[in-house]
């Protein structure tokens, strides 16, 4: 292992952190919901009675977000370089997971974590691991590159 | 609740995930890349997002305690079953792949690459699959419990 120095964001990564954090206590603090993407967009799936209206106004700021800081701030479109199967397996295998183990970086690695829950401890460490391990494979394996 | 924080929320996290580093996958991938040129970054987006995240998280747990009327959705506490296990992992799988988890995947739809509709399109039929696939689950589930009598 090498350190990559000229891409490591400390600074910018800390503050973004926070702000996650503070949209994640926002929500917790004045509708008791937790803050997981993968949660509130599965909910939709079968709503429940007045229970769709938060996610999608959460979604709608989520997806706005990138607009607005544009309209304030310079930001390149970030490039996603992985070609259209393996995004679209990628997608499949992140959609049907982060379901079947009820969360994903944000509900379990964020929230989960911050309410110290067992299950999100073991979540987190587990999807962690896999992720290493799939770039490991592709990355120095399989030699697929990005 | 009020409709206004939930955007609110969404907005602010949006705008975490684009300073944090977290909308990049090239970023992510360098993160979870521990064998090569590794971007520890995304390390600091964890510690910042959780130190805010345990303050809040324990003002809520105190407040819920204080109301017990209140049935809260935090806490669901199944315990540490096959479940969670399998769908951790397969999602681990797919993020390394892709170097994109669901929220940046919604954030990254505003730029309308063709690329970040594919992801979003696909993580949405995964997630329908999971809709589907769970009433056999459920069943599955049910006769196990029944046959457990």
């Amino acid at each position: 292992m090498s350190i990559d120095w000229q891409h490591f964001t400390p600074l910018t990564s800390l503050g973004g952190g926070i702000l996650i954090g503070i949209a994640a206590g926002l929500l917790i603090l004045t509708s008791n919901k937790i803050l997981g993407v993968s949660g509130i967009l599965g909910g939709l799936f079968k709503p429940r009675p007045g229970d769709a209206g938060w996610r999608f106004l959460f979604i709608l700021g989520l997806f706005l977000a990138p607009l607005a800081w544009r309209s304030f701030a310079a930001m390149q479109a970030p490039p996603i370089a992985t070609n259209s199967a393996v995004l679209a397996i990628a997608g499949v295998l992140v959609g049907f997971g982060t379901r079947l183990g009820s969360g994903c970086t944000s509900g379990h690695g964020v929230c989960g974590l911050s309410r110290l829950s067992p299950r999100s401890l073991v979540a987190t460490a587990l999807f962690m691991l896999a992720g290493f391990a799939t770039v490991f494979v592709t990355r120095h394996v399989i030699g697929l590159g990005g | 609740m009020i409709p206004a924080f939930s955007f609110l929320a969404g907005l602010i996290f949006g705008t975490g995930l684009c300073l944090s580093g977290m909308i990049q996958q090239s970023k992510v991938l360098a993160f979870l890349d521990l064998a090569g040129h590794w971007d520890p970054s995304l390390a600091f987006v964890m510690a910042g997002a959780i130190s805010v995240g345990l303050v809040a998280f324990t003002i809520a747990g105190r407040r819920t305690k204080a109301l017990p009327g209140k049935a809260s959705d935090v806490s669901l506490n199944r315990g540490i079953d096959r479940r969670l296990v399998t769908g951790s992992l397969i999602f681990g799988v797919g993020w390394g792949l892709s170097g994109i988890c669901p929220g940046p995947g919604i954030a990254l739809l505003a730029f309308g690459s063709p690329q970040a509709i594919t992801f979003v399109v696909a993580m949405l039929a995964g997630m329908l699959i999971f809709e589907l696939t769970g009433q056999f689950r459920d069943l599955a589930t049910q006769n196990k419990a029944i046959e457990d009598y």
